[in-house]
């Protein structure tokens, strides 16, 4: 099964070398990583997409809470918002496929942010299954590029990731 | 004041007295300022006889093991040791030079990527980028490396940050956010314990490492309860080798009685062990009656992660046990205990007797003669495992083996760091021919601060541990595994080192020998020429279980119907 998860760390150097280190040595199964600064200075957010049984999910959990510099680790398995970010580049041979790609643009509330003879780069945020349908909807058009930053993922509602009380809550 | 100078400061402050290390280009500074230093340094022939004698240090005093090394090669020496700390839980501080801080990532001479390198077998590690930050990262090192579940640190120091001036100061308070260990147990889960055993019929307590500082809690409560003991390769000497309720070691190597109550258990109390898979064998058939398994452990990780668990409580074994020790009640155990009896009687630990000498009985022979009251450290293979069976110790801290990582090499620094430690005590090296030769050049050590450590090779001429398993699973094709035609003579070899050597051949003179080794005056190598194709048993073979235990070479064997 599918798991977003999310790491609050010190950012110190290595902490991402850890915590990949630690999937691949441990046989954990690590679809995409995303990682951000968070307000506080010093935090950051690591959004990890992670398959396995909930078994191997529980191991995952306790395995990145034995690192020092992790502060909190949180299965969104409850209510969450989850986006991934792509661009992708699309050949448009002419006016006619300029039309269909726009077409398709439009219905998935895409943007355009870079226009050239032969080819565009669109944006699209939305979850990781939108977006593939969105790069499903483009390749006839003939795929150029494809970037993903991976699934980033926040808990709906009172739910924060908190640290303790000194800190201020993230 | 500079870096360096700050650093034995701050260990200073943390207490150490002694560091094991090996100098270099890289760490120069550190060890210019130790020529001024109240610490004592242990210099060692090697860094992988530092490591471990850190590691034997730490285990065999309770403290923190500190060891020392330049970068680079010196430093890349080290990883054994701390894998080996690593797998076994124990508190060792490791402290590396490395180059100037402009030539980090430019592969200068004598650089390597330590922190990368050693970052899965570390508890945590430190790359030190300015020189006041040096009490802050020394202080939370040994403050990781010593509480929760213990591991090894290590701290890598540029030269230059050893070189630049300390404006800082030693007055640091921990600031480790992500790092709270819960040492109380749940009281709640605690009390469910208790229920659980108060209704068991046929309960066990298995020990692990992770109990060696509780064995006086240990004792109390297996006493109070009179529930049968069961102790790891790790767990040795936290519960009496000697006492009624001990059924010995679980396990490939372990006792009929332990694998059988293992197997026939309906509640397992597990203590500060991990459920390793030379203990359990193959999980889906370890423990097929236990209904209940309760498991204490500090590490929130091990609980559930190869063993099913109904009852987890997370904590430290002493104060989990003080808790539990309150409401526990003597428990009706009598035909269990009957059961226990007659399986110990009826399958103690015993070897075939032949007309040469033999290993078990060497181990035998010097168990007699001491009453178990030595600190016993062994290399890895064969006689490691006779070690465990045949010389039950009757004190904390006092079998110091490689458990986890099964290292070869480590018996000899085990024994100097564990001398270290505990000068007054006896202190045997129980090693074989192969483990030995590994890290050998420690004599050296030995001979320099004339630490008494008694070596006891047990030289069957074999790799034998890897004899036997060809033995029994690849047809007797004995390959790459024949010492005997090039193994040095080992009491001319101590004697090259100036230290007395001592060689036992025949089974006549076996009490002889033993006596010579303990009654010599300072460190002494002895010999023991052992039959060549001994076999370790009872033995589960690899992925079996308790029902597949066997108890002889196949050529005789009985099976043991679980």
């Amino acid at each position: 099964m599918r798991h977003v998860i999310s790491v609050l760390v010190q950012d110190h150097p290595r902490v991402l070398n850890r915590i990949t280190g630690l999937f691949a040595r441990r046989g954990f199964n690590l679809e995409s990583l995303a990682v951000g600064t968070t307000h506080v200075p010093g935090l950051s957010r690591i959004s990890l997409v992670v398959s396995g049984d909930d078994r191997t999910l529980e191991q995952v959990e306790k395995q990145l809470n034995r690192l020092i510099e992790v502060l909190k680790v949180t299965d969104h398995s409850e209510p969450h918002v989850e986006r991934e970010l792509a661009l992708v580049k699309v050949h448009v041979a002419g006016v006619e496929e300029r039309l269909a790609v726009k077409d398709i643009q439009e219905a998935f509330r895409a943007r355009v942010v870079d226009v050239a003879q032969k080819s565009l780069i669109l944006e699209l945020t939305g979850d990781s299954k939108k977006i593939d349908s969105f790069i499903e909807a483009l390749r006839p058009y003939g795929i150029l590029e494809v970037m993903r930053t991976g699934a980033v993922a926040m808990s709906r509602g009172e739910r924060t990731l908190k640290v303790r009380e000194k800190r201020e809550a993230v | 004041m500079k870096g360096s100078e700050a650093l034995l400061k701050a260990l200073e402050k943390e207490g150490v007295e002694v560091i094991f290390g090996h100098p270099g280009g890289a760490i120069m500074p550190v060890y210019d300022a130790l020529y001024d230093s109240p610490i004592r340094h242990i210099l060692v022939r090697h860094e992988q006889g530092g490591v471990h004698a850190a590691t034997a240090y730490a285990r065999a005093s309770g403290r923190v093991g500190v060891v020392m090394a330049t970068s680079g090669p010196g430093a890349l020496n080290l990883v054994t040791g701390l894998a080996d700390a690593y797998m076994d839980s124990t508190p060792v501080v490791a402290i590396t030079g490395n180059v100037p801080r402009t030539l980090i990532g430019t592969d200068a001479f004598q650089e390597a990527d330590v922190t990368g390198v050693t970052m899965p077998i570390t508890k945590h590690n430190y790359l030190v980028q300015e020189v006041n930050d040096i009490p802050r990262v020394v202080r939370e090192a040994f403050h990781i490396a010593s509480t929760g579940r213990p591991g090894p640190v290590l701290i890598d120091l540029p030269k230059d940050v050893q070189l630049s001036e300390f404006t800082g100061s030693f007055d640091v308070e921990l600031d480790l956010p992500g790092y709270k260990p819960t040492t109380k147990g749940h009281p709640k889960q605690i009390e469910r314990a208790l229920d659980a055993l108060e209704q068991a019929e046929r309960p066990i307590l298995m020990v692990g490492g992770g109990a060696q500082h509780a064995h006086g809690e240990l004792l109390a409560f297996a006493e109070r309860t009179g529930i049968p003991v069961i102790t790891t390769l790790m767990g040795l000497g936290a519960f009496p080798g000697n006492h009624p309720l001990w059924l010995g070691m679980p396990g490939m190597h372990g006792t009929v009685a332990a694998n059988r109550a293992i197997h026939h258990a309906d509640v397992i109390l597990a203590i500060g062990l991990r459920f390793d898979d030379r203990v359990t064998g193959k999980v889906s058939r370890f423990a097929p009656h236990a209904h209940t398994i309760i498991h204490v452990d500090i590490d929130p990780a091990e609980i559930g992660k190869l063993v099913r668990t109904h009852i987890p409580i997370v904590g430290d074994a002493r104060l989990v046990l003080k808790e539990m020790l309150k409401g526990a009640k003597p428990l009706r155990l009598a035909s269990w205990w009957r059961e226990l009896e007659e399986w110990r009687t009826r399958y103690p630990l015993r070897w075939k007797p032949r007309p040469h000498l033999q290993a078990p009985e060497v181990i035998r022979a010097f168990a007699e003669a001491t009453g178990g009251h030595a600190i016993v450290t062994t290399g890895v293979g064969q006689h490691q495992m006779f070690a465990a069976q045949y010389f039950p110790v009757a004190r904390p801290r006092s079998f110091i083996t490689s458990g986890g990582l099964g290292a070869m090499g480590v018996g000899l620094p085990f024994a100097i760091g564990a001398k270290v430690a505990r000068p007054e005590e006896l202190v045997i090296d129980f090693d074989g021919d192969g483990s030995f030769q590994m890290t050998l050049q420690e004599l050296a050590t030995l001979v320099k601060y004339r630490l008494d450590v008694k070596v006891v090779i047990l030289n069957n001429g074999y790799l034998g541990m890897v004899r036997q398993w060809q033995d029994l699973f690849h047809a007797k094709r004995y390959s790459e595994v024949y010492l005997a035609d090039s193994n040095p003579d080992f009491a001319r070899l101590a004697e090259a080192y100036g230290l007395k050597g001592i060689r036992v051949e025949r089974k006549e003179d076996l009490m002889k020998g033993v006596e010579a080794v303990l009654s010599a005056d300072g460190p002494v190598v002895a010999e023991f020429k052992v039959y060549h194709e001994e076999g370790v048993f009872p033995m589960i073979p690899a992925g079996g279980a308790a029902e597949d235990m066997i108890l002889e070479h196949p050529a005789e064997r009985e099976e043991v119907e679980a």
